[in-house]
């Protein structure tokens, strides 16, 4: 990219610094002041700190030692492969098929972006009613179709992975369904009118044109989805709270709130926030280095 | 649309998509529709029969409406939302195009480290950032105040910098693929890398814009961690918040419960439906541009 409109640096002060500044200010200076928190004793919310954790990796040490943690890693990471597997690949499918109709397309778009609108809280509450042991939707509909002859405690050590996952992939299809959908429009018309004049149609043509075309599009998807999956939070915990059923439910994120803020181990909870971030970053990295994003395309 | 190449020849495979799309569309539909339904419901009633539609006379009634708005100040609650949410979201967009513009096009030195940091940016989960911030605020004198104006604006700015990574993101992968010879040439023209920005960058990105408009908003509006850190006394009360109470309130009178998730549902779903016309309209357009 060797640019003569571009040579100029001093404009990149306006475009660059403001958003930069308030990185600093509110992203990156919080976050190494929770480093720094990670490392020290700190036993309340409001309380200062109290010196240095002795030895200074105290906190770290101890993570690889709990055996919450290690089930919050386990569900999280299931959680990753579902996210990526079904969200991204239930949302291509559909952005595909959308792409592919005229009749209804927009109305298919309006309905599969419902979801992301509603606030997770209301969501959890809405889940919790479904799956309601006595009386929920899924109990009442599996009844009355005679699959089951007793009410499932979807929320039980069998069941309850189902229970947390399902709604939370649920909720993200229609996001990444939009963002796959507007880099489909971002296609060109005449690449697709040249393609079937050489009789390129159908599966084919998804697969010479609008995948490769898509490449940028789906390595964001897959980004988003990485890093989604470590800070999911909310549903969760209005559906499950802290760690049920029996310490089997915790997910990274509910894991270090719990820690943080019911707890008060601000230390302990800055060192799995910590672990959390590396674990994005070097996942996300990975990532980028399989499915390399293009300039060229 | 695209339809073009998909001529009458294909008709069972279309009829399979519609299926296949259809299927989709009433998971996403129905568990709203049972939990309206509900909530028209007589107390005790739902466990026993949920799927019935509630007649005058056969179990249905308002109650649960008329016990959500008696206890709770809807309307304040709703005014303090949008304020926050609406400010997020102009913050974002104005910030996060221009950052986007500069890291696709400039070549200097240290943009790859800028970069990671961005990336590095949407890993922080919030409870990680959430209590410096929170003791930073109030050595400025605009947390816990008791002033409400000056909460709102505290709950603002670090919901701006939660947005404003994933918005960057978004940005960069749509700028990344605007030809650059449009810029060129109208920089030949005469033009500023500003009109260039304003005038050929913003308009050709235009649905990815919308698209960031949209998520900082809705997160925004959400996002109940950050409000209910930072928003303490009654009149400060977003609609997320005000739900969060309504739920632990109800307990096990599931019919309120019902009613105050279609309360908080209602304006959010008329917004979108409002918001989804523009939307839809920048996918097209971007689509023509192509």
């Amino acid at each position: 990219m060797k640019s003569t409109l571009y040579r100029k640096k001093w404009p990149l002060l306006v475009f660059l610094v403001p958003a930069l500044a308030f990185l600093l200010v509110f992203l990156y200076y919080p976050f190494v002041q929770n480093i720094i928190n990670s490392m020290s004793e700190i036993s309340g919310l409001g309380t200062p700190s109290q010196g240095m954790q002795e030895p200074w990796y105290a906190n770290y040490a101890a993570l690889f030692t709990d055996s919450r943690l290690r089930t919050a890693m386990k569900n999280t990471l299931i959680l990753m492969v579902c996210t990526v597997v079904f969200q991204v690949g239930i949302a291509l499918v559909l952005a595909l098929l959308v792409d592919s109709i005229r009749v209804g397309a927009q109305l298919f778009r309006t309905l599969y972006f419902f979801p992301i609108v509603i606030s997770a809280t209301a969501l959890g509450l809405m889940f919790n009613l479904i799956f309601l042991y006595n009386g929920g939707m899924v109990n009442q509909l599996l009844m009355g179709m005679g699959v089951i002859a007793e009410n499932i405690d979807w929320k039980d050590q069998a069941h309850f992975l189902f229970t947390m996952l399902l709604p939370v992939m649920w909720q993200y299809v229609g996001f990444y369904f939009v963002i796959l959908v507007t880099g489909l429009n971002n296609i060109p018309q005449d690449l697709y009118e040249a393609a079937s004049l050489d009789g390129c149609t159908g599966l084919s043509r998804v697969r010479y044109i609008t995948l490769p075309l898509l490449r940028n599009v789906l390595c964001t998807c897959l980004v988003l989805a990485i890093t989604g999956a470590l800070k999911v939070f909310d549903l969760p915990w209005v559906m499950f709270g802290a760690g049920m059923p029996r310490e089997q439910g915790w997910l990274t994120g509910t894991y270090m709130y719990d820690q943080t803020f019911n707890r008060g181990n601000v230390d302990y909870g800055s060192a799995i926030a910590m672990l959390i971030v590396v674990l994005g970053v070097v996942l996300s990295n990975v990532a980028n280095r399989v499915f390399k994003p293009r300039d060229d395309i | 649309m695209n339809g073009r190449g998909l001529k009458r020849n294909l008709t069972p495979a279309k009829a399979v998509s519609y299926l296949v799309l259809i299927a989709w569309a009433v998971t996403t539909i129905y568990p709203f529709l049972w939990v309206v339904l509900n909530s028209f419901r007589e107390k005790g009633l739902i466990r026993q029969d949920s799927f019935s539609i509630p007649l005058p006379g056969g179990g249905f009634t308002l109650d649960n409406y008329r016990t959500a708005m008696d206890r709770f100040d809807f309307g304040n609650a709703y005014l303090n939302s949008l304020l926050v949410s609406i400010s997020v979201t102009l913050v974002v967009v104005v910030l996060a195009g221009l950052a986007a513009y500069a890291l696709v096009r400039y070549q200097f030195r240290g943009k790859g480290v800028v970069y990671s940091l961005v990336m590095a940016g949407m890993m922080f989960p919030v409870f990680s950032t959430i209590i410096p911030v929170f003791r930073m605020e109030v050595a400025w004198g605009i947390a816990s105040t008791g002033n409400r104006w000056l909460s709102l604006l505290a709950v603002i700015l670090p919901q701006i910098a939660g947005n404003l990574c994933f918005a960057m993101i978004v940005l960069m992968g749509f700028i990344r693929s605007v030809p650059i010879e449009l810029e060129e040439s109208a920089y030949l023209d005469g033009c500023s890398v500003f009109q260039v920005y304003f005038h050929i960058i913003m308009p050709a990105a235009r649905s990815s814009f919308a698209t960031v408009a949209i998520f900082s908003f809705l997160w925004s509006y959400n996002d109940l961690f950050t409000q209910n850190f930072f928003l303490r006394f009654p009149k400060e009360k977003t609609i997320t918040l005000l739900l969060n109470e309504i739920s632990s309130q109800a307990g096990v009178n599931y019919g309120l419960m019902a009613a105050a998730v279609v309360l908080i549902v209602i304006p959010v779903l008329i917004v979108y439906v409002l918001l989804q016309k523009h939307i839809i309209r920048g996918l097209t357009a971007g689509a023509i541009k192509g």
